[in-house]
């Protein structure tokens, strides 16, 4: 029963994030002084000189509606909802005309839906095991060790991690392409083969900076929980060390990192828009660059409307597992 | 003054040392008189490092030194900027949500939520690109901002629900002071004490922003930034052409900054919880 009112509860929160979020994408644009209409008719114009004023207003007219620009405020913003959140329909892209936004999404999407969940997974649970070890067993050096390591590498942004990777493995050893190459024909084999090739560094320097997020966090608190009395406790009864570092200590302080997982998906993501920046590899966040440098206003719309969504669920889903875990939860 | 640097830790000690020495170059040997390293061919172009040119000069004939200077004392106003409003936002939301209760609480949760989630990015890719190239620092940071408030008015509105349970807080209410006296008398010297550290954090994820910005072309092009200057040494093919001593010291300087800004934090964090004797 409680469990019922925990999902709607969070069903609803889920529903109104992705709201908040589109709806402010939504005005945002539309409050800056800049037209794209006008911008993209100043750059047809300069490539194809001046055109007779009939043609440019019907070529503004069918930008207008291509842009989703039509009718009143109140309109548009319906039709965004409608098209763009339901039926994923955010209207030609201007790079690929007149390839649909949505088909192009949907190819790029995967390859960095593939990446960020694999690093972040196994970061998430590389970090918390070695934080788990480094907080239990606080006084050992290579505890120390590890979360000094942790340290000088979580702080630093994404894509400085990915471009000294680049520079290290990619330029002066040479043992990877520097720019990653996917062979999308020639079958399923080359495929796989050049698909993990081109991920190799692109996942590493997701995995280096999140994995020393993990091992801080996880070290503190762990730490913390080791303190308690009822760990202490478990000692005096002879428990032996392994089993209350997995059943005592662990079990109380992976809690939190679950919660800690859902809030930092976010920022996992962003990380993999610029680790795929440098890299070249064909994500979400190459798409975003392209966009970028060709004005592509529906493609940049379309991938952010996409993320948000993607990233609010995979939100939902993690605090969904959570009441299996806490069984506290369900009663709360 | 003494005290405190004895009872800090290792942590704070080195993240001092190592904020203050940015903060030095960025912000006092900045202002030593010097050409405008922005200015194409002030001198020939590829010298190595020498006395002259302690790092050396671009492609374009700039001094690496001087950029340098001008990009960290850039990129760190932008995180200061940033970083100022984010807080004072973010303590002003917390606060409110805190201590009112019931649906303004609701409310300003579900937004303040919406935008920790939310991935800032493309957001950011898509207000930046909207006016590319003409804008200013003050602009930049401001549009920085919008994603800078919603953490800290987090940890504000739980510090704000526990402090309201207090004793003292239940001792001020009885002896008739107001909610808004309550509020700057009692809450906001915690609030404050919590928001330096939070500070610190929004002033790092700023400066971490605008380089990704910057990497993506969408930082104004006239802007000299550390990650500009990264992405400037990226686009000339300082990588192909190994002029190490271009694209090098832009991100030595970003990885040490960073370092230092986050031992700042977690060294601050820790001398806290000592202080309240934990």
């Amino acid at each position: 029963m409680k469990f019922t009112k925990y999902l709607g509860l969070r069903l609803l929160t889920w529903a109104l994030t992705i709201w908040i979020g589109v709806t402010f994408i939504f005005f945002v644009p539309r409050m800056f002084p800049s037209d794209p209409v006008e911008t993209m008719i100043g750059q047809i114009q300069a490539r194809a000189g001046q055109m007779d004023p009939l043609q440019m207003e019907m070529l503004r007219r069918s930008l207008r509606v291509q842009f989703g620009l039509e009718g009143s405020l109140l309109e548009q913003y319906l039709s965004f909802l409608w098209k763009g959140l339901l039926q994923w329909d955010f209207g030609p892209s201007l790079m690929s005309y007149p390839t649909p936004v949505g088909d192009i999404i949907r190819t790029y999407l995967p390859y960095t839906l593939i990446l960020t969940m694999t690093s972040t997974i196994l970061a998430w649970l590389v970090g918390n095991f070695i934080g788990l070890q480094a907080g239990f067993r606080k006084d050992r050096r290579s505890s120390k060790i590890m979360e000094g390591i942790a340290i000088c590498i979580y702080p630093i942004p994404y894509f400085i991690v990915a471009l000294i990777l680049q520079i290290v493995f990619a330029y002066i050893l040479g043992w990877f392409p520097l720019q990653s190459t996917i062979y999308t024909f020639g079958g399923f084999g080359p495929f796989i083969r050049s698909l993990i090739r081109a991920s190799i560094l692109p996942a590493l320097s997701l995995l280096l900076v999140s994995t020393g997020w993990w091992i801080i966090s996880m070290k503190s608190l762990s730490s913390t929980v080791a303190e308690e009395d009822f760990v202490l406790f478990a000692r005096y009864r002879g428990i032996p060390s392994g089993k209350i570092g997995r059943s005592y200590v662990m079990r109380n302080s992976i809690i939190t990192q679950i919660t800690a997982l859902a809030m930092s998906l976010g920022g996992a993501f962003n990380g993999s828009i610029m680790t795929e920046i440098i890299f070249g590899y064909p994500g979400v966040g190459g798409l975003i660059q392209k966009a970028v440098l060709r004005s592509d206003y529906n493609m940049i719309l379309g991938c952010i409307t996409i993320s948000i969504v993607a990233i609010s669920t995979a939100t939902l889903i993690v605090d969904l597992i959570y009441p299996l875990i806490d069984p506290r939860i369900r009663y709360s | 003054m003494r005290k405190f640097w004895r009872n800090a830790n290792f942590r704070l000690k080195a993240g001092i040392i190592i904020t203050a020495f940015f903060l030095l170059l960025g912000f006092v040997v900045y202002y030593i008189p010097h050409v405008d390293p922005f200015t194409y061919n002030t001198y020939r172009g590829k010298l190595p490092p020498s006395w002259e040119h302690p790092l050396g000069t671009t492609s374009m004939g700039q001094d690496v030194f001087w950029l340098l200077i001008e990009a960290i004392h850039n990129s760190l106003l932008i995180g200061l900027i940033v970083a100022t409003i984010g807080t004072v936002v973010g303590v002003f939301v917390g606060l409110l949500s805190g201590f009112s209760g019931g649906v303004v609480d609701r409310v300003l949760m579900v937004v303040t939520d919406t935008f920790v989630v939310v991935p800032s990015l493309p957001i950011l890719v898509l207000m930046t690109s909207l006016m590319k190239g003409s804008t200013t620092i003050l602009v930049m940071a401001l549009v920085l901002a919008v994603f800078a408030w919603a953490w800290p008015s987090r940890q504000i509105r739980s510090l704000a629900l526990s402090l309201k349970e207090r004793d003292f807080i239940h001792t001020a209410w009885f002896s008739g002071e107001g909610t808004m006296e309550v509020v700057v008398t009692e809450i906001l010297p915690y609030a404050l004490t919590w928001s330096l550290s939070n500070f610190m954090n929004a002033t790092l994820a700023a400066i971490a922003s605008e380089s990704s910005l910057a990497v993506l072309g969408l930082s104004p092009a006239n802007l000299i930034s550390l990650g500009n200057m990264i992405q400037w040494a990226r686009e000339r093919n300082a990588i192909f052409a190994q002029q190490w001593f271009w694209i090098g010291p832009p991100i030595v300087a970003t990885v040490l900054l960073f370092i230092g800004l986050f031992l700042l934090i977690t060294g601050y964090n820790d001398y806290l919880s000592m202080k309240r004797g934990r």
